[in-house]
């Protein structure tokens, strides 16, 4: 029975493993040797179509991209996620309620449905295809969760402590900065970890916003090397894109696997 | 003490709410009312024309091929992803170290794993082609994006391939506040491990699978990524893959009937917000507490 149970989950195990093993692989062969042998390991490693995809097919530019997209979102929606959050958890004024759950109605829309009048704000504010216009949708989008999550956070944490700072005499601002925030960490790292996931791998929203190749990011980049691949059918420089932008996130795993799971998890039964 | 504290309100929640407001709020009310225009994008004319839009988008091929995929993909996938990862969550019981393995799809970008897999199912070179030849069974050896009818079972499969991950560690987290002592009783009265599974695992973790349920039908409502990267054309062989998201992308970006497109997102819209309905109340059970 032990045998079994384990010879299954191995099985099951390989489903997941073997397509990106093999890309790992397929990504230092010739290709002559991809298209001969799918299966066979490289007669030597060729680790120049790791160069010649960062540069010549540009993967390197739309890594950069996206890291300056992403860094920008991921920052802007911690800032100002936490402040609303914040607010909305530990004050008392009118319209409290109904901007949280105004808030809260974003995450329940499909993204489809705002699809066409948001690429006309976009290009109105005359931000199509700019890293503004990107960072401030990716932030926009990524807000009602960040607020949602956070939100039970800043409500649990103890009053005493701000109560003494307020004494103490404490702005406002004061007290979220040096007291709340910091006491909110926990939740801030599940929620930071969980957003940067996610916008590092959009894809409709950039493919909607971001049209011109120079500003593309990793997802389109490699998204549009392979539906172009027939004309230049260079497959291997292709593998070894994909692997390149597989490759941050499986380190990330590697380090953090625990706390992403977790984190992953926790948002979806909230 | 405490004066201030409209002015910091208002400092706080300016900015960001007047970015969602702009920029997610505006957008969805402003859908509602394009659906009933004509608007093609090109001029600044815009005429309201009641409900054609939808009326056409149900004598619409493309759109009803759409519709219909979606819906194969909604019995399919859900299932497919909960029946399966209940299995491999009871199996992994106490070896986490699979869970580790089998939840790195999730964290991959569905471009990113339908370019994988545009590969895996690349006829000559591909991996699956590969793997058939290997066991010696050349005959099965298929153009899999390419055949009409193999094509969405294709796409469906990438899909629950990149989801399963995600909901092993879900039920397994859930599976693991069952309190073993119940467990273990039930054992001694002499139930199966699949009957202790049916009478007391599944129904303490039902909370669990409604959410997956929920998550999974909203998952195969789109498809856009898998289908416009993976298979050729738009939509696919003979409009074989077709889902609703890419009819709506096509007709605004590529046709500028834009606000066609965005009846067909009042269309997803109320048909997620339907299913999310329904799937509350057919798998609404009693709760069980746990004293």
């Amino acid at each position: 029975m032990k045998t079994i149970r384990h010879t299954v989950l191995t099985l099951w195990a390989l489903v997941f493993t073997v397509p990106l093993l093999w890309a790992f692989m397929s990504s230092v062969k010739t290709d002559a040797e991809i298209f001969d042998s799918p299966w066979q390991p490289p007669s030597t490693p060729h680790f120049e179509n790791w160069s010649r995809a960062w540069e010549q097919a540009s993967i390197g530019r739309y890594l950069g991209n996206t890291v300056i997209v992403v860094g920008g979102s991921l920052m802007l929606t911690m800032l100002l996620g936490a402040l609303v959050a914040y607010c909305l958890a530990r004050y008392e004024f009118p319209g409290n309620r109904a901007i949280y759950y105004t808030l809260v109605a974003g995450m329940l829309f499909p993204v489809f449905l705002a699809l066409v009048p948001l690429f006309f704000v976009v290009k109105q504010l005359g931000m199509l295809g700019t890293y503004q216009g990107l960072i401030l949708v990716y932030t926009a989008y990524a807000l009602p969760f960040t607020v949602f999550f956070l939100h039970g956070f800043f409500r649990a944490l103890p009053g005493a402590v701000a109560e003494a700072a307020f004494i103490d005499g404490a702005s406002h601002a004061g007290v979220f900065w040096r007291v709340m925030l910091p006491m909110a960490r926990p939740g801030m790292v599940s929620v930071g970890i969980f957003n940067f996931l996610g916008l590092w791998n959009q894809y409709l929203l950039p493919k909607v916003l971001n049209p011109d190749p120079d500003d593309y990011v990793i997802t389109q980049g490699l998204a549009a090397l392979a539906q172009s691949r027939g004309y230049g059918s260079d497959w291997s420089g292709l593998f070894a894109g994909l692997v390149i932008a597989i490759l941050p996130v499986l380190i990330a795993y590697v380090f953090f696997q625990r706390q992403i799971r977790a984190g992953l998890t926790a948002g979806a039964v909230r | 003490m405490r004066h201030g504290k409209f002015r910091f309100l208002a400092g706080a929640l300016t900015l960001p709410l007047a970015l969602y407001g702009l920029l997610v709020l505006w957008p969805y009310l402003q859908a509602f009312y394009l659906a009933f225009t004509d608007w093609t994008g090109v001029t600044s004319e815009v005429n309201l024309i009641g409900i054609d839009n939808f009326t056409r988008m149900w004598s619409d091929p493309l759109f009803l091929a759409a519709l219909r995929h979606n819906g194969l993909m909604l019995l399919v996938v859900p299932l497919a992803v909960i029946v399966v990862a209940l299995g491999l969550a009871a199996g992994t019981r106490n070896t986490r170290v699979y869970r580790v393995v089998y939840f790195f799809p999730q964290l991959l970008s569905v471009a990113i794993i339908a370019v994988l897999w545009q590969f895996v199912y690349t006829p000559n070179s591909g991996l699956l082609n590969g793997l058939l030849s290997g066991l010696h069974l050349d005959s099965w050896r298929r153009s899999w994006l390419a055949e009409p009818d193999l094509a969405l079972w294709c796409v469906m499969a990438v899909l629950v391939w990149s989801a399963i991950g995600f909901y092993v560690v879900l039920f397994a987290a859930a599976m693991e506040s069952v309190p073993a002592d119940i467990m273990e009783a039930a054992a001694i009265d002499g139930a199966g491990e699949l009957t202790v599974f049916r009478r007391i695992t599944l129904p303490l973790i039902w909370d669990s699978v409604q959410v997956a349920w929920i998550y999974l039908g909203i998952l195969a409502l789109d498809g856009f990524a898998l289908v416009q990267i993976m298979t050729v054309g738009p939509g696919g062989p003979d409009n074989g893959t077709e889902v609703m998201g890419l009819t709506l992308y096509r007709s605004a970006f590529t046709y500028g009937k834009f606000g066609y497109a965005s009846a067909m997102g009042v269309a997803i819209f109320f048909l997620s917000l339907t299913l999310a309905v329904l799937m509350l109340r057919f798998t609404r059970r009693e709760r069980v507490e746990l004293a």
